[in-house]
């Protein structure tokens, strides 16, 4: 399945926990840290390898909220859904984002270029509310800032796709 | 952003002066990548006491009598988990150190972790060495990168130095580490969760008995410990239970990390005696709130915490005390609310976090909150009733009466505490068709059926 380059690493992921039923969640985490998401053929994939029915394989992934088993866009916003978050305004935010990129959240937007996850609390909330676009992280984040620096990245792919 | 600098400073009173610091010891102050570094201030004497001049046994009594109880919330004595892991003669035993911090707003473990690593992984030998216990796990959420390749790094230097593996330190000691990854539950930190997931399945919590001291990983025992509770261990071996007692109340001894987060001027990760009151966290060590803002309620213990009003800022932090005023201690987040925060809103949003979050193993925590949520759904949209009060606490009642796992039991806490201490809010909401803080009643489309 695949490209091969991506299957060697996931065999190494495999083989260093020992094709252990017991790493399953270390094993579908490095699983996604190579594919990006977790789709039905993969799971079922590693299911297969690990000798458990695919239906335990899925369930687990599917358990667990961290396990992404969509496509996400090539721009991922990602908010934080912590108290700390939520009682210093990130919900205005979400909803300014949703509303200037037509998108839902948890969803895509249409090109795919950009979607917004929502995340468990992240741990910094002395600077809430957080907002990270890609892996930069953004802390006492206001609506223009977050969308500014949306508009930026996206920008930045157009350019590139030139 | 103001300028909290003066009130950080240790001698201007404010931020430090009412903390104690004993979990936080190393914190900031020693280089947590090195191993060198936590030895060159104490670390792992503890640990060489323990092999060298105490037994098993000692250890436990030891550990009884300083009066730790368990930081992950619900406060069991420490001592005498240990003296059932230690008493179970089944093995191998295991050890489970659970770091998933699902609260929101709580982070006191990952700076743990990230502060002073080796702390932990001296906690965690000193319980192998007292219960007979040669595997542990560390149970760390994966949205903690920094924290998991901080531990990551102590665990192999420890290895490096024998403090890990075989023969520890010459000794016949063996404990061997290693980590493993939460996936964004919540429910995964109840403690009969926390293994299913450890063993790589669905974490569903079981109905206990058994208990994890008899029948844990594998069907062995396990010890189950929250990170701050192994933090504080080598200190108390170091300077024996009498220090440590010294500090805090006599029921409810040493200190509680907290975040202290929200609409505090300095908010942060603060180190407090048991038994502060509220009110010295929320204005001395918090500086109050900002922005000329009126306080309107703290929020303490998480999604299954309480909200505390302004008449309750007396109110000692300690296991007991909390519990009698509706709250929890909970892993120890603190968020302060001002005026701006709806109550109901609030309370909305801590079942629609417990709705999302509970596991589905039994009915009335899988169909209560959701109903319960509907009926915030109708309150914040103008559609409330007088009656639905009442089938609120009814449901609050059955759902903590009922539910199989503390998820479920301690769901209803925030929602009966805003009914108890602001009941004014729901009744405007109902007869006013109003929110106060201008929260609710937005005409936002309520479009996500997720
Ligand atoms: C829904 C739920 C979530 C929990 N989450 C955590 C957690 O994130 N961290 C933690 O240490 N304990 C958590 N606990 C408490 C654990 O079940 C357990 O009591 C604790 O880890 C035991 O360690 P201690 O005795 O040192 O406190 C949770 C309990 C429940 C019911
Ligand atoms: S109370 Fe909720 S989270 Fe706990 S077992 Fe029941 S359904 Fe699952």
């Amino acid at each position: 399945m695949k490209d091969d380059k991506r299957r060697g690493l996931l065999e190494k992921v495999l083989k260093d926990h020992g094709y252990q039923e017991s790493a399953l969640l270390e094993i579908l985490h490095g699983a996604q840290e190579i594919y990006g998401f977790l789709d039905k053929e993969l799971l079922t994939e590693i299911a297969g390898v690990l000798n458990l029915p695919p239906s335990q394989v899925y369930g687990v992934a599917t358990f667990y909220s961290f396990f992404k088993l969509r496509k996400p866009g090539e721009h991922v916003v990602t908010a934080c859904l912590g108290t700390a978050c939520y009682v210093k305004g990130v919900e205005p935010i979400i909803a300014a984002i949703e509303e200037e990129f037509h998108l839902k959240r948890g969803g895509s937007t249409e090109d795919g270029k950009l979607s917004i996850l929502q995340t468990r609390c992240i741990g910094a909330c002395a600077m809430a509310p957080i907002i990270s676009i890609d892996d930069v992280i953004i802390g006492k984040a206001t609506k223009e800032v977050v969308i500014k620096h949306i508009k930026q990245v996206l920008g930045e792919t157009k350019a590139e796709a030139v | 952003m103001g300028s909290p600098v003066k009130e950080m400073l240790y001698e201007s009173g404010g931020f430090f002066k009412k903390q104690h610091r004993i979990v936080l010891r190393n914190a900031g102050k020693i280089d947590p990548n090195r191993i060198q570094d936590y030895i060159a201030m104490g670390g792992y004497t503890a640990l060489v006491k323990c092999l060298s001049s105490m037994t098993p046994p000692g250890i436990i009594t030891e550990i009884l009598s300083s009066g730790l109880r368990g930081r992950g919330g619900a406060g069991f004595p420490t001592g005498q988990k240990w003296r059932l892991v230690a008493q179970a003669n089944n093995s191998p035993k295991y050890i489970v150190a659970n770091l998933d911090e699902g609260d929101p707003g709580v982070y006191a473990n990952r700076s743990i972790a990230e502060a002073d690593p080796h702390a932990i992984i001296e906690g965690m030998l000193i319980a192998a060495y007292a219960t007979g216990a040669e595997k542990g796990y560390i149970y760390i959420r994966k949205e903690y990168p920094l924290a998991i390749q901080t531990l990551q790094k102590a665990i192999d230097q420890a290895k490096a130095m024998s403090l890990l593996g075989d023969n520890i330190l010459e000794t016949p000691l063996k404990f061997d580490l290693t980590l493993r990854f939460g996936a964004g539950a919540f429910v995964a930190g109840e403690e009969t969760a926390i293994l299913a997931s450890v063993e790589g399945r669905r974490a569903m919590p079981r109905p206990r008995p058994p208990y994890p001291a008899n029948s844990g990983l594998w069907q062995k025992p396990t010890l189950i410990q929250n990170i701050e509770t192994l933090t504080n261990i080598p200190l108390i071996i170091q300077n024996s239970a009498a220090w440590f007692s010294k500090t805090g109340t006599p029921k409810c001894t040493g200190t509680k990390c907290f975040s202290l987060t929200g609409k505090v001027k300095n908010p942060g990760l603060i180190e407090v005696p048991m038994g502060i009151t509220l009110r010295e966290v929320v204005f001395d060590i918090g500086g109050g709130i900002p922005d000329g803002k009126k306080f309107k309620a703290a929020l303490i213990g998480g999604p299954s915490g309480g909200c505390l009003p302004e008449h309750l800022l007396e109110v000692p932090i300690d296991y007991d005390s909390l519990t009698k005023v509706g709250a929890i201690m909970g892993s120890g987040g603190i968020v302060v609310l001002d005026q701006d925060s709806c109550m109901v809103d609030t309370a909305r949003y801590f079942t629609e976090f417990c709705v999302d979050e509970s596991c589905g193993r039994c009915t009335p925590c899988r169909a209560g909150l959701p109903r319960m949520l509907e009926i915030f759904q109708k309150i914040t949209h103008g559609q409330g009733e007088f009656s639905d009060l009442a089938v609120l606490e009814k449901s609050c009642h059955f759902i903590r009466e009922a539910s199989l796992c503390g998820l479920g039991q301690t769901a209803p806490n925030p929602v009966l505490t805003t009914l108890r201490y602001f009941k004014s809010e729901y009744l405007h909401h109902i007869e006013n068709k109003e929110c106060e803080a201008g929260v609710c009643f937005k005409t936002r489309d309520e479009d996500e059926p997720k």
